[in-house]
């Protein structure tokens, strides 16, 4: 049986709104009243389930509410959610940093936080002076510090500037530097919160190398991030938060689905036009919408797969001599054209009359991830623009699993093809 | 039985809703080098970007005295016995702001750390503590200032002063960690109350400056007469009358006071850490 490195039983986390300073006195007196007659704390009760947008009518909210999990030594277990799930407030409990109104964990060994790196790191102080300061902070002694201290310098690559003071430092190299001892902790438990986030290409990679070693040694990772293709490669299970509670806990593929999923409320990727646009005097569009075979339409488009772009039509009748295309233009953020495709391109496809739907297969492994708007153009006889809707469906496609060990970053660009590689060898 | 034993591997146990009482002392001597990592930081930083840097530390209590030797010594005319003036208001401030910068440094340690605090744990007391250690670094600048003044009294007679070494010298070591556990009592107890109440700060850099006035520091014991007992109720009059007595011999060595100065510390002291650890788990929130 493997032994269990984190038990957390039944955490709760209760926060007051509004100003805190109002009433405090009374709330206070009124919760040692209840104490003195050994009676419960009366605000325990009355507390709501946290959901932001809506206006409650408790001052209390759950930010957490009864969190049970176990983590096994050695495992790394992602932790994810939208903004304002409670992830930070659970980092923030199992780091010590904040306690649990309720419940409460025990833990194996010793815990390293990375809420942020660089915690402690003092500007006026140089390089040097701050690795022993944010080592220090972080619970190593200075024996471990000074045996560790190479091994740091040389990760975080800036043993030039070392000597100066970290004022003068790029917020690169003060992340680097901060990563760097953060990495080198020797406790048997690390908790990272979105530390990916920082430094440039090759930095991610390293560190994303230096988390899996970490992993790898038997150590136990918990992971908080929105980057999904890092938790799903480096994680092997991950709990899914919402709105304070776990909603789902196991492997990290399933449960990064559940995320997904859960996300899009009302659906972009369908759009329905009723009453249906009139394209031309004898051609109607009822409705478009994107979607990846074998998904269902709910689900997230990510770019490991192929896209239909189906547009329902319906058309009259057509006369003689006249034809008719569809073309569809893609477009970035700022409205600038990407790349158009269009069906006067493919002679063996025409529209025919009736309703009908026409498919367009942007292949797996195409575009890179990202929103695309994608504009549509009606066309006669391969010449004539007869209609165009400017953003008449939005393609939000997301990241694809990668090898494990590959870069985690987005990666510039819209297209993103896979193309054929080969070598031949030299003899 | 083989549960109750894994129950006992655990090396982290966190319940929330129930703060044991407790002092904690295991923990914060894992934390060592962590409270000499923050003094130093404290010492290193705190005049940088500024011209006369370090030199700060002595223009204050030099301007304090001389301010003192106008406003007591020249227009309220309060003697100072044998003892000149200079001498006089030097000695008082220089213990006396030991215990000023570790007190009001220490009563906002959680207002002025909470960034820090919010991201990392490590026994909090790790940040009163180290403010103790490194309020030393300004006494010992300012210990040196007084000792050159009473260096140059000596072999100048000035105003006919002579200098007699006394053993009771031995003795300062031991007042300042009197003063350093009073200001680490009381300042902890202060900062544990700011958290919520912010109140207490504005009442409390208020409050000091009053102490400053029930302490012997502008005037010698004997002259406040009758109400010497109330002065010495002050557990703070004690260590400076003692601290002056090491230099400059006169009038008698406080032996009970500093017993009661030092029972009061011990106490202080205790609940201070007491209440600290048990609201520093939660402050965050408050804060």
């Amino acid at each position: 049986m493997a032994t269990i490195a984190i038990k957390v039983e039944n955490i709760s986390k209760q926060y007051r709104l509004g100003q805190i300073g109002t009433g405090t006195l009374s709330h206070d007196l009124n919760r040692w009243w209840h104490k003195v007659r050994g009676k419960e704390n009366p605000y325990l009760k009355i507390g709501e389930e946290n959901i932001h947008e809506k206006k409650g009518k408790s001052q209390y909210v759950w930010a957490l509410k009864d969190i049970d999990f176990e983590v096994e030594k050695g495992e790394s277990l992602g932790i994810i959610g939208k903004n304002g799930a409670g992830k930070s407030t659970l980092l923030k409990i199992l780091s010590r940093v904040t306690g649990p109104t309720t419940g409460g964990f025990k833990v194996k060994g010793r815990i390293a936080s990375l809420l942020e790196v660089g915690t402690g790191f003092h500007p006026e102080l140089t390089g040097r002076e701050n690795i022993f300061m944010n080592g220090a902070i972080l619970g190593m002694t200075k024996q471990e510090i000074k045996r560790k201290f190479d091994e740091i310098v040389a990760f975080s690559g800036i043993e030039r500037y070392i000597d100066t003071p970290a004022k003068r430092y790029s917020s690169g190299m003060y992340v680097r530097l901060a990563f760097a001892v953060a990495a080198h902790l020797d406790s048997e438990i690390l908790i990272a919160d979105e530390v990916l986030a920082v430094g440039d290409a090759e930095f991610q990679k390293k560190c994303l190398g230096k988390m899996k070693d970490v992993t790898t040694e038997g150590r136990t990772v918990l992971f908080v991030s929105h980057n999904m293709a890092a938790v799903r490669s480096f994680c092997k299970t991950t709990v899914l938060l919402r709105n304070g509670s776990v909603v789902m806990a196991g492997y990290a593929d399933a449960v990064i689905k559940e995320y997904m999923l859960s996300g899009t409320t009302d659906n972009q990727n369908v759009k329905l036009f009723s009453p249906p646009i009139h394209i031309s005097h004898n051609a109607k569009l009822h409705s478009i919408s994107v979607y990846q075979p074998g998904k269902s339409l709910n689900e997230p488009l990510s770019i490991d797969f192929p896209v239909i772009i189906e547009a329902d039509l319906e058309i009259n009748e057509i006369p003689p001599g006249k034809s008719y295309q569809i073309t569809y233009l893609f477009k970035g953020d700022e409205g600038n054209v990407l790349l158009v495709t269009s069906s006067i391109m493919d002679t063996t496809f025409s529209i025919n009359p009736g309703r009908q739907k026409t498919k367009c297969l942007i292949p797996s492994n195409f575009f890179n991830s990202g929103t695309f708007y994608i504009a549509f153009q009606f066309v006669e006889n391969r010449n004539t623009l007869i209609f165009r809707e400017e953003d008449i469906i939005s393609l939000i496609l997301i990241e694809g699993e990668r090898p494990l060990g590959s870069w985690m970053g987005h990666t510039p660009g819209f297209l993103l093809p896979k193309f054929e590689w080969s070598n031949e060898p030299i003899m | 039985m083989i549960g109750k034993e894994r129950e006992e591997q655990w090396d982290i146990v966190v319940e929330g809703g129930k703060n044991k009482l407790s002092l904690k002392f295991e923990e914060l001597w894992r934390y060592r080098d962590l409270i000499l990592q923050f003094s130093r930081r404290d010492i290193a930083t705190v005049y940088n970007q500024t011209i006369l840097g370090p030199l700060w530390f002595l223009i204050q209590p030099l301007l304090t005295s001389v301010l003192f030797l106008v406003v007591f010594g020249g227009i309220a005319h309060i003697q100072t016995g044998t003892i000149p003036g200079m001498l006089f208001y030097l000695s008082g401030l220089t213990i006396w702001n030991y215990f000023l910068t570790c007190f009001t440094a220490i009563a906002n340690t959680f207002v002025t750390n909470s960034g820090i605090f919010g991201k990392v744990y490590f026994p909090r007391l790790v940040m009163p503590l180290s403010k103790v250690i490194s309020s030393l670094f300004v006494f010992g600048a300012q210990l040196i200032l007084f000792l050159g003044f009473l260096i140059y009294y000596a072999v100048f007679h000035v105003k006919g002063f002579s200098f007699h070494c006394s053993p009771y010298l031995f003795l300062i070591p031991y007042l300042l960690i009197v003063m350093g556990g009073l200001a680490l009592g009381l300042g902890i107890i202060i900062s544990s109350l700011t958290t919520k109440y912010r109140d207490l700060s504005y009442l409390v850099t208020f409050g000091v400056q009053l102490l400053m006035y029930v302490t012997p520091v502008i005037y010698p014991l004997p002259s406040a007469g009758k109400k010497r007992m109330f002065i010495l109720a002050n557990p703070m009059s004690s260590i400076i009358e003692n601290f002056r007595y090491a230099f400059f011999t006169e009038g008698p060595f406080h032996w009970l006071p500093l017993v009661y100065s030092s029972i009061f510390m011990i106490i202080t002291l205790l609940i201070g850490i007491l209440i600290f650890n048990k609201i520093e788990q939660n402050f965050m929130d408050t804060v």
